[in-house]
């Protein structure tokens, strides 16, 4: 019978390098489905890793969508390192997007560029209430964080269908079912011209400072870190577990709101239907590829990133569903957890 | 079956078990006549718990033999040890807490037996051994003692030819240990051979007639116990005697601790309730707390360290201030310095550098804002390890890379260390080799002579009266009055930690007012 041992001591750099093992086997399964769709291997591969960084527009396009990926994880490493398990960043991203639209559609032509930072404060606004309907049940009732978060999901898409089926949608859009087309004034300011990458960028750079710098060298976050290692002994410490709660949530929905702003005054331009992408559960891998350290969620953030675009470009270039993106992510994810089990024990053949 | 000549009852043989890591036993021979009382002897990580284990066919060793009755036997788990008649009553107990004592001993036997029959063979051994149970009781509702007669009457229905009892005394009162050693020669007089694993010198000298020693996973010695001195088997068992130590008089000062009113339901529902609690712990004194595990001894310190804030207005003082509702931290800037029992998961975090686990309870390294100063916290914690002789890898080592000794002196020392008003101990040697102890109880008497006041909760009463300038007594929740460590006895003590002091101190006053008026 094959059995799990647990390892006296499990390697360090395997550690590290699990990762990028990960990737690899990620890679070598996906060319045996290419192989296996009839689809050439070789071509597959480019589509997904060459394409997406050939040239200066495709790496724009790759930090387009990498940005919101690298926010929102960047939040959820917080919450998860405080052993709190924020699975509706997708929700509290819908909910930044629509208070940032809500301020965005009071735009008119003579509004000044005040507009942009209202935008992005609505934004982290709308996370930060729908993260701490989470900690409220959470804390007054302890309704399970996994389930409530996930399920607010679902209520937050209702939420923006309603808005965009009803009362914001465009009286001039023939029925679609949209905003109108924000003002320009509240576009996000691009960082260059002839590429949508935008200061979203920058604050997603600045965020990974201030991440690291929050948790590695302040009290406060040390004290969020304690509380998921060892719950005992942060109540040895005074560390309160509740305001360990709050933070984590209101830190992570606070940036899954402000990717949801980004997004919608930026790339998108109005809210539709179409907002929720799934940047909020794709984050959650995104995080722990990138080991819930901010230096390696830039990694896994532009290797999601690759993924989503080689998604896109399979559909056009080798006729595969979108789906595929899916499909690598969880193989990531996947082989991820099977490196992490087998660093940290060994398969024994015991009868 | 049974040989001509009169086989032992058990014999092992070059015994060898290897953990990744670690070789728990080495070579390991030990033999056992019938009716011997054998201790096998040894300190924490000694191995003897997975010697018993491989006899009880709980592990399998990599090498060696093991013969009963003269006989090789191969055994593969604790249902043929039980076959073989070996029995084995283990530290901490595998009963339910919700269900009856009879109810518990029925789970573990042949199911062909009703459950009356299995209370009247109950009832029967218990009167036969002198071991007083009530088979109906549900088990939550019983002393860690009458649990440990539960376990021993468990064993003996399976009528074992060996009995195996892994430190047995830890949760006993000195007169319920008086009672078992008598049980125990009762049984040996029958003919059933008792390995009787500890690391109590006394006791393995009041009660055993052979005495197996480990040290790091061999055997150092083959003797007999009642021909050694506790100096030669501590110098077997760890390779040096312990150092003494010289308890000098204490200048007690101000009152720096005052408990009083204390009453608190538990938060754990088979947890120990506390029933009006008063204590005072003055400025250079040691107060001590004596009392078997599970009498509250948690509970109360929970209370007093702040992480259980639901202690009674004024009932919690510290330098004269109500702290019964503030937190740990609130409390810790006030001078209450706490080291609990459990190291790991409560006094440090398993997988944080020591320099990390340092702010657990220290602010030093800590500037404006919440600031941490890497540096700084490295040069603390590497001052620690040098002051204490903590054996770790440097400041960056991961707590539980340490062994428990190692990692008891550093979160004693990170609590010395911050110059405490007042400082509280729970077992603070407990697992420790008996170098480090001598150590740790020398630093606390060190800080006591500069004046702090010092509380100790410990289950060892040698500790407690080497330490102590007064004694407490915990027994159901209640604490005794306390004890000028002159007044003290062992037998004192004992008594009253079955919770029997009112009578006594009763007693105690009427005679002293007699003497007073004659």
């Amino acid at each position: 019978m094959l059995r799990l041992e647990v390892r006296p001591q499990p390697s360090k750099a395997w550690g590290l390098a699990s990762p990028l093992l990960a990737l690899v086997i990620t890679v070598v399964i996906g060319v045996c489905l290419f192989a296996a769709l009839g689809k050439d291997p070789v071509r597959g591969l480019q589509v997904f890793f060459w394409e997406p960084i050939k040239s200066p527009y495709a790496l724009s396009e790759l930090m387009v969508k990498a940005t919101p990926l690298l926010i929102i994880a960047l939040g959820l490493a917080v919450c998860f390192r405080s052993n709190v398990w924020n699975i509706g960043a997708e929700g509290q991203y819908i909910l930044g997007a629509i208070f940032a639209a809500g301020v965005a559609l009071t735009a008119d032509k003579s509004t000044g560029p005040w507009i942009v930072p209202a935008v992005l404060a609505a934004g982290v606004l709308g996370g930060l209430l729908w993260a701490g309907i989470t900690a409220l049940l959470r804390d007054r009732f302890n309704a399970n964080e996994i389930l409530v978060s996930l399920m607010l999901v679902y209520v937050a898409v209702q939420v923006l269908n309603y808005l965009v089926y009803g009362p914001w949608k465009d009286p001039m859009g023939y029925n679609f079912p949209q905003t109108k087309t924000f003002e320009r004034v509240t576009q996000i300011p691009r960082l260059m011209d002839g590429s949508r990458v935008n200061i979203g960028l920058l604050m997603a750079l600045g965020g990974v400072v201030a991440v690291w710098l929050f948790l590695f060298r302040t009290r406060a976050g040390y004290a969020q870190i304690v509380g998921g290692l060892a719950p005992a002994a942060a109540r040895y410490a005074g560390f309160s577990s509740r305001r360990a709660l709050w933070t984590a949530l209101l830190i992570s929905g606070g940036a899954a709101g402000l990717a949801g702003a980004l997004e919608v005054a930026g790339p998108i331009g109005q809210l539709t239907p179409y907002v929720p992408a799934g940047y909020g559960f794709a984050a959650i891998i995104v995080a722990f590829v990138g080991r819930l350290h901010p230096v390696g969620i830039v990694f896994s953030a532009i290797l999601m990133s690759m993924f989503y675009i080689g998604g896109e470009l399979a559909q056009s270039r080798l006729g595969l569903p979108k789906s595929i993106t899916g499909v690598f992510q969880g193989l990531l994810l996947f082989a991820l957890l099977a490196c992490d089990t087998l660093i940290a024990y060994r398969l024994v053949w015991k009868k | 079956m049974t040989p001509p000549t009169s086989p032992h009852r058990l014999q092992l043989a070059g015994i060898t078990k290897r953990y990744p890591g670690v070789v728990a036993n080495n070579g390991v021979s030990l033999t056992v006549q019938p009716g011997e009382i054998h201790a096998v002897l040894g300190e924490n990580g000694a191995g003897k718990s997975t010697l018993m284990k491989i006899i009880y066919g709980a592990v399998k060793p990599d090498e060696g033999s093991v013969l009963f009755n003269g006989r090789p036997v191969h055994i593969r788990n604790p249902q043929e040890a039980r076959a073989l008649g070996i029995s084995m009553v283990f530290q901490h107990f595998s009963l339910f807490d919700t269900l009856t004592v009879a109810e518990n001993v029925w789970l573990g036997l042949d199911k062909s037996l009703s459950l009356a029959e299995v209370t009247a063979s109950i009832t029967a051994k218990a009167a036969e051994y002198g071991l007083d149970v009530d088979p109906a009781r549900p088990v939550h509702t019983l002393s860690v003692g009458e649990m440990q007669r539960v376990e021993i009457i468990r064993a003996l229905l399976t009528s074992p030819q060996l009995l195996i009892l892994d430190e047995p005394t830890s949760v006993l009162t000195p007169q319920a240990v008086d009672k078992l050693f008598v049980v125990l020669r009762q049984l040996a007089a029958e003919g059933c051979s008792i390995l009787y694993i500890s690391h109590k010198l006394h006791e393995i000298r009041a009660l055993c007639t052979a005495c197996t020693v480990l040290r790091g996973g061999q055997v150092t010695g083959v003797c007999d116990p009642r021909q050694e001195s506790n100096a030669s088997l501590s110098r077997l068992m760890i390779g040096a005697e312990p150092p003494a130590l010289t308890p000098r008089p204490s200048r007690a000062g101000a009152p720096v601790l005052e408990v009083a009113g204390l009453s608190l339901a538990s938060e754990d529902p088979f947890g120990t309730a506390l029933e009006r609690i008063a204590l005072t712990v003055r400025a250079g004194e040691v107060v001590g707390i004596a009392g078997v595990s599970g009498n509250g001894q948690g509970e109360l310190l929970m209370a007093l360290s702040g992480e259980d804030r639901r202690a009674p207005a004024g009932s919690v003082r510290v330098a004269g201030q109500d702290v019964a509702r503030l937190g740990p931290g609130r409390r810790r800037a006030l001078g209450l310095h706490f080291v609990p029992e459990e190291r790991l998961g409560r006094g440090a975090v398993p997988t944080m550098s020591l320099a990390h686990n340092l702010l657990l309870s220290r602010r030093d390294a800590v500037g404006p804002l919440g600031w941490l100063r890497v540096g700084a916290l490295k040069r603390q914690a590497a001052d620690i390890i040098a002051r204490y002789q903590v054996k770790a890898n440097g400041p960056d080592a991961a707590a539980k890379s340490l062994s428990g000794g190692n990692l008891q002196k550093f979160i004693v020392g990170r609590e010395i260390e911050a110059k405490p008003h007042l400082l509280i101990v729970s077992q603070p040697t407990w697992g420790v080799d008996v170098g480090a102890a001598a150590q740790i109880r020398g630093e606390i008497l060190a800080l006591r002579d500069a004046g702090c006041a010092v509380l100790v909760v410990s289950e060892e009463l040698e500790e407690l009266f080497e330490i102590s300038d007064r004694l407490h007594v915990i027994a159901k929740g209640r604490l005794s009055p306390s004890l000028d460590r002159a007044e003290a006895s062992i037998e004192r003590i004992g008594e009253w930690m079955s919770g029997l002091w009112d009578d006594a101190s009763a007693n105690h006053k009427k005679k002293e007012t007699a003497h007073a008026a004659a």
